[in-house]
């Protein structure tokens, strides 16, 4: 039998705004613990909430940027649960009344685009972080929480996507994707690595074919787009074999070990009316007119789409449009730096979607974490352009420039693999390769060009591989026609 | 109307650790204020406005703005134990 993945996500973005959802503390991140905290985010008793402007504004442009209807009117709940990290004991979060619902985004992936039905946008406030200690710093055995509490109030957006998404590799591209859309929205700093953009997905499996939805996992801690990808392939995987055997799947809530590679349970999943939810007595509804939600329409940046849709109108082909907007983080503001300071665009897109995401990738680092200057990949496609660097010296150069042994010029120096361009070095070595040659030579002067590639490779091997082949092969073909 | 309560259900979601005894004791008073409950449930609404707050306004906002948070030193005296600034609780990782 063949199994069909569904796959839903949930999308948790932390805003950038300055002070907290509900009162004045900072929001940012990496202060030293419990320096952002005051009575309402402790949850000490009598302080009132009061919901950040900036915030609603910004769920709104999130909502929009994703083809969401904005409720006129919506309201914030309870969900009550029992947590350390969780002063209050209940999230202030939204629940039948969400400030956007019914939206979409379209994903592309290998060339082909598939839209993903938003299900809803919610504002909420995120919890304190815990630190387990003792017992070796493993959670199942931890001695005793620690507890930091400013992240307890940070606005927090989530977004959840229908059950529209069927493979590993859809949901990495929809999870990367979505980022680059709050990214260039200028809402969040989205990054996974500090947690502010976080994912869990809901993977079920069916009989291809079927209709009806299968037992849901909940699928949690996945820190990167390809901890994602693993992880769903793993519980997909892993539901295929238990169906197969001819046993259920439980509902529940597992949570992805990064180093095993495997999904584990967690604890059996609270059912929705476990929260108890209730509409929040200490907030009157938000209320979004027609003009306000136009007015923050009007705000709206260049958004991915259309960005991709501009640099394949200058020339670059779409597949490195899609990776240079939605790829690694910041090769999008690299690149239109460079560009707009003289750089051959197809140039600096294919050495940033080739090189430097392989570079990234294989090194799990960033753009930012690297020496890579907008500056350096102007002086570097101007070396070859020039013809003082080989494309393939060009790799070296950037290996080096990524790694922080300085300028392309300075790496090109230290690694001496400036092109030899000089014309009469290069005529020597030409020369005196057809002079042990003379068979050769012969040939090509009756017409066979067989031994051409033979001398080409003799002549880069005598420069020490500097010779620029272009050269070699001009002189070549003049020395064969006299 | 009788109304069927897990009653141990309701208080695992509330964290308490009750006998058999207390259980029934208060499964009888649930009962009779979620049959209350469902008597004002039969009260006929239809030409009252849904209403999710007795106040008539909304949007009552704050500007993004930051204000002075308390001292954190002042605060951690008043939990029962803290650790290099932090808060310490028991382990809390529910393994159910």
């Amino acid at each position: 039998m063949s199994w069909e993945p569904v796959i839903g996500i949930e999308v948790h973005v932390e805003l950038k705004t300055n002070s907290k959802m509900f009162c004045g503390c900072r929001a940012d991140f990496g202060a030293a613990p419990n320096t952002n905290i005051c009575p309402v985010c402790l949850a000490l008793p009598g302080a009132l909430p009061v919901p950040n402007e900036q915030a609603i504004e910004w769920i709104v442009r999130i909502g929009l940027a994703l083809n969401c209807t904005i409720a006129p009117e919506s309201i914030f709940h309870r969900k009550n649960y029992f947590y350390a990290d969780l002063p209050k004991n209940y999230q202030i979060s939204q629940y039948d009344q969400p400030v956007c619902t019914t939206g979409h985004l379209d994903v592309d992936l290998d060339g082909e685009t598939t839209r993903v039905a938003i299900n809803r946008v919610h504002q909420e406030e995120d919890t304190g972080k815990s630190i387990h200690v003792g017992g070796g710093g493993r959670i199942h055995s931890a001695e005793a929480t620690l507890l930091d509490f400013n992240r307890a109030g940070v606005p927090l957006v989530e977004i959840v996507s229908e059950p529209d998404i069927h493979s590993p590799a859809q949901a990495r591209a929809y999870a990367q994707q979505l980022r680059s859309l709050v990214e260039s929205l200028g809402v969040s700093d989205a990054k996974l690595e500090e947690g502010s953009m976080r994912f869990d997905a809901n993977v079920s499996i069916r009989p291809t074919g079927d209709e009806e939805l299968g037992a849901k996992v909940e699928v949690k801690n996945m820190n990167s787009f390809r901890s994602l990808e693993r992880a769903l392939a793993y519980e997909i995987d892993r539901q295929t074999e238990v169906r197969e055997s001819g046993r259920r799947i439980p509902q529940e809530t597992r949570h992805w070990d990064e180093a095993a590679g495997i999904t584990q349970s967690m604890r059996s999943k609270e059912g929705s009316s476990d929260y108890r939810y209730f509409a929040e007595p200490d907030l009157v509804p938000i209320v979004i007119s027609e003009e306000r939600r136009e007015e923050i329409r009007a705000t709206l940046p260049e958004l991915p789409h259309e960005r991709i849709a501009r640099y394949v109108e200058s020339g670059l082909d779409p597949h490195a449009a899609s990776v240079l907007v939605s790829g690694e983080m910041g090769l999008g503001a690299l690149f239109e730096e460079a560009v707009q300071n003289g750089a051959d665009p197809k140039q600096v897109a294919n050495w940033l979607t080739g090189e430097t995401t392989a570079y990234l990738r294989k090194r799990e680092t960033t753009i930012e974490r690297t020496a890579l200057t907008a500056a350096h990949l102007v002086q570097m496609t101007g070396m070859l352009t020039e013809g003082r660097l080989s494309s393939s010296a060009a790799k070296d150069v950037l290996a080096g420039v990524l790694e922080g042994e300085g300028s392309p010029e300075d790496v090109a120096a230290a690694r001496d693999l400036i092109q030899m361009s000089d014309t009469g070095a290069i005529e020597s070595a030409v020369d005196s390769v057809l002079a042990s040659n003379p068979d050769a030579l012969e040939k090509l002067r009756g017409g066979d060009m067989k031994p051409f590639g033979f001398l080409v490779g003799q002549v880069m091997r005598a420069t020490g591989g500097k010779a620029d082949p272009k050269v070699v092969n001009e002189i070549l073909r003049d020395r064969a026609a006299r | 109307m009788p109304i069927d309560i897990d009653i141990a259900h309701v208080a695992r979601l509330a964290r308490l650790g009750l006998s058999d005894a207390e259980l029934s004791h208060y499964q009888a008073q649930l009962a009779v204020i979620l049959d209350h409950a469902a008597r004002v449930q039969e009260i006929d609404t239809e030409d009252v406005k849904p209403t999710a707050h007795p106040l008539s306004m909304v949007n009552a906002f704050r500007r993004d703005e930051v204000r002075p948070s308390l001292d954190r030193t002042e605060v951690l005296e008043q939990a029962p134990e803290h650790e290099d600034g932090y808060f310490r609780v028991p382990p809390h990782l529910e393994t159910q």
